[in-house]
């Protein structure tokens, strides 16, 4: 006898518990409440635009805006119209983002690496630094750079004179200004390709060496002549230096490049460590004692002499211990590159006749003539930026370096790679991995800060378009609108390219 | 008989090994290890011995070494050639940082609030305090509303102070207190949205969380200050602190959501499908199973966009409202206590009560991540 089986109907449910269909329903409901939200918000707007007789739209963007901007890289005056005060602000914000990024980047490295190393006084003053400026508000942090620092230095006839026709006070810092002639485009563009072909040779060198061992024969003896060179500079420069401290060596005619073609000549010998730590002694000594000087006034120069001999002797001491490579065999071709990148604009500057010359800054009556200023303002906001976001990207290496798991460096030791070539090519390009998307929300970051610029009066953006002109125009829908947009359009570019970076590097797991 | 190859006498001993502790073991290990470290090490004494000095001279007053002017001192004392700090002023004009404008003869009431909010958090942030459900209830429900009344007035007899003259760290502090209490909920809310299958729901929190996070929070608040007028209807005012509250609210409760959805996500799988399994409803699986977990697993990251919250409570100072550092920057003009000094003394010392709160906001979060931290590292 068959068992009989009675097949249960599935439970009846009513309707409205079916998942799915309660999803729609959720899903109708929020749509019409959000429809509703914003359907009244418009009506109030509308009714209150109507009571105060404004009318929207963008014509304004084409009105003259009647206001002047203190800081500007395209022309601007008060005959300008709005949409160039709009395109006025951006450019500003563009040029204090990207001054800060720059920066930021080399503070930030510095003092992440600076956090993890092994020395215990460098790691702990990363941390000081760090801890203090993570947590204080930018805006505090600007305050105190344009209010109690810029604005606190001297008038104009007192105003601190720094090296290279450098001045600085309240108004801001006054550099001299460059005055490219016309052939000058030939230099820089010289510049651009002898760059360019300094990494292609490099590229090049590099994939043969992987290839056969060797790095090919032309870029060897190039090297040997670059270094040849580049050490003779550098002599030359250590014999002028040593004649300005020892007079007595002045007697001997131009005992500059005899230095400089003894030290090329010992380069060519497998002592050429010893020259280099010449070099390198004297150049230390130099700019020590011109450094503690400007820091102690107040010490003795007997002191400050000895400190910086010491100093000096310790880096010499250092480069005769470093790496006995011989220098254009078996290691990187940098003084080649380096060479193409100094000599081929060079040797352009000198054919076209192309002269560079700097208007210097000149104090009269009331201020300064020539030069180039730069608004206290600017200054301000490209110190806090720099050094608040410094901070974070501090962390961001730090984190980035130590998730690089600590069996990579010891594999890298038991290849028998040394310090600096496995932080360079197993630590670094792994940690990279892990640094490069939150650098670039940093980035990010400090563009978005820039806009604090419109606390300290910085014509960026928020305070040229969000400020003046929604105040002169009223036009308060449509100005936040645009700035929105932009700051919107920016976030999402990166956000794009920070996505199609994480999908490059990823790991391919298994 | 010997063997010309067995040894005959003992092998010296081996000079003792090098000094693994103490001191000079230290400095040789961790200052003078290499050639370059030893440079390194007399670089950061010469940039330490150049600049502690002058700083700490600037900060000390003239009793122990420094130039500032201790508390009680006076405006002269301030402006004479090279003098530190005028800590005399911030001492002076201490009331007008911590209440604002607000009445002095009513300065029991913020008073109050402070003792009762920090009575309220201690246990609250201490693990081991019982009665949690009930301190955070107090904390985050009842506590706001009794502050509101507090320091607004107009009950009990109380008399009323519009928000136009609160001022000072109590309004840094209600504002992040504030930001932080309604960003919760949302951010939690909009994670969920931002996590839902729904797709409507799903693209509207995106859509919201990407647009506030895209854009600096100064042009969040004036679009607060400036459009939330326009949205209401005809004839109703918007409280300016109240603008500047939801300004803040809305972006916070985005970069929240963000950290919220980390937490999401780095739950396994298995979590979800063992709650549908058990057969919990969509709001009972996240409520019992999923969010204790996730938010576990947030906490220094919920604590660090706190510290963000609370560091950026000070842009309300640009659409006008007297927080600490806009109490700061008035008073600095103050011509009583006018001096060279004046002004950078007072960003020190509101640098230091934010950099107070901030840093032990950020230790409570390292704190929190040791103890939650329950051993899955290698």
């Amino acid at each position: 006898m068959a068992a009989q089986v009675t097949l249960s109907a599935p439970p009846r449910t009513a309707f409205y518990n079916d998942p799915v269909i309660r999803g729609i329903i959720y899903q109708i409901l929020v749509a019409l409440a959000v429809i509703l939200f914003f359907a009244w918000i418009i009506l109030n707007t509308a009714q209150n635009l109507a009571a105060q007789n404004k009318s929207t739209g963008f014509d304004f963007l084409f009105q003259t805006s009647g206001f002047g901007i203190s800081f500007t890289l395209i022309p601007f005056d008060r005959s300008s119209y709005y949409w160039q005060a709009f395109l006025v602000g951006l450019l500003n914000t563009l040029l204090v983002a990207i001054i800060g990024i720059v920066f930021a980047t080399i503070l930030g490295f510095v003092l992440g690496v600076a956090r993890l190393s092994s020395n215990w006084l460098v790691a702990r003053i990363a941390t000081v630094y760090v801890e203090i400026i993570r947590n204080i508000p930018l805006l505090l942090q600007l305050f105190f750079w344009y209010f109690a620092v810029l604005k606190a230095m001297p008038a104009v006839r007192q105003s601190y004179e720094l090296p290279f026709n450098t001045f600085i006070n309240q108004r801001g810092i006054i550099v001299p200004k460059p005055l490219p002639d016309s052939e000058m485009t030939f230099v820089i563009v010289a510049l651009v390709l002898a760059i360019v072909a300094a990494i292609a040779i490099v590229r090049w060198a590099m994939s043969v060496r992987t290839a056969t061992g060797h790095y090919p024969q032309p870029v060897v003896w190039g090297s040997l002549f670059a270094n040849l060179l580049i050490t003779f500079g550098f002599g030359f420069v250590a014999g002028s230096l040593l004649t300005g401290i020892f007079p007595a060596l002045s007697g001997i005619v131009g005992f500059p490049l005899i230095a400089g073609a003894v030290l090329a000549g010992i380069s060519l010998t497998p002592y050429t460590r010893f020259g280099r730590a010449f070099i390198g002694f004297v150049l230390t000594w130099a700019v020590m004692a011109f450094l503690l000087e400007g820091m102690f006034a107040f010490v003795p120069p007997m002191v400050i002499a000895l400190a910086a001999v010491l100093t000096a002797a310790a880096v010499a001491w250092i480069m005769i211990k470093g790496d006995g490579r011989p220098a254009a065999e078996g290691k990187f071709p940098l003084a080649l590159a380096v060479l193409i990148i100094i000599a081929v604009p060079g040797l352009v500057y000198w054919l076209t006749g192309a002269t560079l010359n700097f208007e210097v800054p000149i104090l009269e009556r009331f201020n300064f003539s020539g030069g180039v200023q730069l608004v206290p303002e600017l200054v301000a906001l490209v110190f806090g930026l720099t050094i608040y976001t410094a901070a974070f990207i501090a962390e961001n290496v730090r984190s980035g370096i130590q998730a690089v798991s600590k069996g990579q460096t010891e594999a890298a030791a038991s290849l028998g790679l040394r310090e600096g070539d496995r932080l360079r090519l197993v630590v670094i390009p792994q940690a990279m991995r892990v640094i490069i998307p939150p650098l670039t929300s940093q980035y990010l970051n400090l563009t978005k800060n820039s806009s604090l610029g419109a606390a300290i009066g910085y014509p960026e953006l928020v305070n040229v378009f969000m400020g003046t002109t929604l105040n002169q125009t009223g036009k308060a829908i449509e100005v936040i609108a645009i700035t929105m947009a932009v700051y919107l359009t920016l976030s999402l570019t990166t956000s794009a390219f920070m996505n199609w970076y994480n999908a490059r590097v990823a790991l391919v797991e298994r | 008989m010997t063997y010309s190859f067995v040894r005959q006498d003992m092998v010296d001993a081996r000079g003792a090994p090098v000094n693994t502790s103490g001191p000079i073991a230290w400095a040789r290990r961790s200052l003078f290890a290499t050639p370059s470290d030893a440079l390194l090490t007399i670089l950061a004494i010469v940039f330490l011995i150049w600049a502690i000095p002058p700083i700490y001279g600037f900060i000390a007053p003239t009793g122990i070494g420094g130039n500032a002017v201790a508390p009680g001192g006076t405006v002269e004392d301030c402006r004479v050639e090279n003098a530190g700090a005028c800590w005399a002023y911030i001492s002076a004009r201490m009331s007008f940082f911590i209440y604002g404008f607000y009445p002095p003869a009513e300065y029991w009431r913020p008073n109050i609030v402070f003792a009762l909010g920090a009575l309220l958090l201690f246990p609250l942030l201490t693990p081991k305090a019982p009665f949690k459900r009930t301190n955070a209830v107090l904390f985050f429900v009842v506590y706001p509303v009794i502050c509101f009344y507090l320091l607004n007035g107009g009950v009990f007899g109380m008399r009323p102070v519009p928000t136009e003259q609160w001022g000072g760290l109590m309004v840094t502090l209600i504002i992040s207190l504030v930001g932080i209490i309604c960003s919760i909920p949302l951010g939690i809310l909009l994670a969920l949205g931002r996590q839902s299958s729904l797709p409507i729901i799903k693209t509207l929190c995106v859509m919201f969380i990407e647009l506030w996070r895209a854009v600096p929070l100064i042009t969040v608040l004036f679009m607060a200050s400036v459009m939330l007028p326009l949205f209401m209807p005809q004839g109703t005012t918007v409280d300016k602190l109240l603008r500047a509250l939801v300004g803040v609210t809305l972006f916070s409760s985005a970069y929240l959501a963000e950290t919220v959805r980390g937490g999401l996500q780095a739950l396994p799988r298995g979590q979800y499908e063992a709650a549908s399994s058990l057969g919990l409803s969509y709001w009972k699986s996240m409520g019992f199973i999923i969010l204790p977990q996730a938010l576990k697993h947030v906490i220094p990251g919920i604590v660090n966009s706190f510290i963000a919250l609370f560091k950026d409570t000070s842009l309300v100072s640009i659409v006008g409202i007297f927080d600490l550092l806009n109490t700061v920057q008035a008073a600095s003009s103050d011509i009583e206590w006018s001096s060279p000094t004046q002004a950078i003394t007072g960003y020190l010392f509101a640098g230091f009560v934010f950099w107070i709160f901030c840093f032990a906001m950020s230790r409570y979060s390292i704190y929190m991540e040791r103890r939650l931290d329950t051993g899955h590292k290698r």
